[in-house]
């Protein structure tokens, strides 16, 4: 059995919050300016040479790399070894999302009641998936989540049928239609079987997922590539504006499921794919 | 083609932009997004005064992050502005001119752009930072209480954008997926 202190959870999820929303993980930006130098329109160079550009001086005068900081997205696995002192774990994670809001200048995106729609003023509540894995420690991953690309995110209850030739035309559907407003280039997270609620968080987590590290299935690797090539022969482009580079990565975790079923939900991120990981 | 322009607009200027221009404004803007139009289209429905003079001026649709001390204003990159269709044509139709977003709009709102000679820019979706630097000056001028979402009065230099629809009605989004 560890200890580990609530409030040790709080400040690792402040810095993270900070962290993500002023610095994209080295494999976005690599695959950034990568997109960059293979561009082959003119315009699609321009327009991936300014968020080269914007990532610098996001870095430099400490300002976010968008203004829409998010909702922060949080996993957290926790080793079943693990005990937790010093006040209820939720609230304290929630603390560390109201401190990093505040103390790294970050936009509070938040509304309290999805209807009556006021601002909660310090961006919480967090979306908290937890799961409990052998050990003890605790894998924190925080990723702040942008709008633009989550309104444009899909799940397609497909029938067993559909089959993979039904999962690829549900992804490029979902892509098709999300264009210029989903910030590209994309990166695609993709959820395959379980339920209704599982394929999403799978699709969620696959956004996590270093980009250009392929699944360990090989059919799966597979789809993977044969997606993102199709997705950069849409033509729509960075900034939705025309060119090759309209998704950065396809990513695809798969689940069992039941009989009847074939559950597909794709998440779709921006190029604005936050995501800080730590192990405590 | 590129071109600098001063904002307000006038009909000469609007008249010139073409879709694919990249365009470099200079001038006062102001900043709306989904809850400032949802009180304006109130405002409007009920017979009152908006916050701001529409006539011949550019919405911007954006909500920025906290500035730091010293600062004009902190990231501020445009958001998705489809979600504003259901309030804009009413606004273009009483003079809105300009409007800076970035994505899709629907059949509704070209008619009402092209009925009221208007032009529609996209900013690059994403490169907040990268943007504030062209943002002079910033002044929440209505709607305080909204927080990011409050109406604010922005004087920009050399703001970068491009041109996705012009006032005959042409798309570069379309364009780019065929
Ligand atoms: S979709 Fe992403 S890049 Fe675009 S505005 Fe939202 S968070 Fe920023």
């Amino acid at each position: 059995m560890r200890t580990i202190r609530t409030t040790e959870i709080t400040e690792q999820i402040k810095e993270m919050c900070i962290e993500a929303n002023y610095f994209l993980a080295p494999d976005m930006k690599q695959a950034i300016e990568d997109a960059a130098s293979a561009e082959e329109t003119k315009i699609g160079r321009h327009i991936l040479g300014k968020l080269c550009e914007n990532m610098k001086i996001a870095g430099d005068d400490g300002i976010p790399v968008c203004q829409d900081t998010g909702m922060a997205v949080i996993f957290m696995d926790i080793g079943q070894d693990v005990h937790f002192e010093g006040g209820d774990l939720e609230s304290a994670i929630n603390e560390g999302v109201r401190r990093g809001y505040r103390e790294g200048y970050l936009r509070k995106s938040v509304v309290g009641d999805p209807l009556i729609r006021e601002n909660t003023k310090d961006n919480t509540p967090a979306v908290i998936h937890y799961q409990i894995v052998p050990g003890d420690r605790v894998k924190i991953t925080v990723a702040p989540k942008g709008f633009g690309s989550e309104n444009m995110s899909r799940v397609f209850m497909l029938k067993p049928a559909d089959g993979m030739e039904g999962v690829k035309q549900a992804v490029l559907a979902a892509v098709k239609e999300a264009g210029p407003n989903a910030c590209p280039p994309m990166v695609v997270g993709v959820g395959i079987g379980g339920t209704f609620e599982k394929c999403a968080i799978l699709a969620k987590k696959a956004l996590t997922r270093p980009v250009q590290e392929f699944s360990e299935l090989p059919y799966i690797r597979e789809m993977e590539q044969e997606l993102l090539e199709k997705i950069n022969q849409t033509g729509i482009g960075p900034g939705g504006l025309g060119g090759n580079a309209t998704a950065l990565a396809v990513h695809i975790d798969t689940y069992p499921t039941h009989i009847a079923g074939l559950p597909v939900a794709v998440n779709i991120c921006c190029h604005v794919n936050r995501h800080a990981m730590r192990v405590v | 083609m590129e071109k600098y322009i001063q904002a307000p607009l006038d009909e000469e200027t609007i008249k010139d932009l073409r879709a694919g221009d990249f365009v470099y404004i200079t001038g006062t803007i102001y900043t709306a997004r989904d809850a400032a139009h949802k009180r304006m289209s109130e405002a409007l429905v009920a017979g009152g005064a908006l916050p701001i003079e529409l006539r011949n001026n550019i919405i911007y649709y954006m909500g920025p992050s906290p500035a730091r001390e010293g600062r004009a204003i902190g990231s501020a990159g445009p958001t998705t502005s489809g979600r504003m269709d259901r309030y804009t044509p009413a606004l273009l139709d009483i003079g809105l001119k300009g409007m800076i977003g970035k994505g899709k709009r629907s059949g509704e709102v070209k008619e009402a752009m092209v009925r009221n000679g208007c032009v529609y820019f996209a900013a690059i979706g994403g490169a907040g930072a990268l943007l504030s630097k062209a943002i002079k000056k910033s002044e929440v001028i209505a709607y305080e209480d909204l927080g990011t979402e409050a109406v604010r009065r922005l004087e920009v230099k050399d703001f970068p954008v491009i041109v996705v629809m012009d006032a005959d009605g042409n798309d570069l989004y379309e364009r780019a997926a065929e």
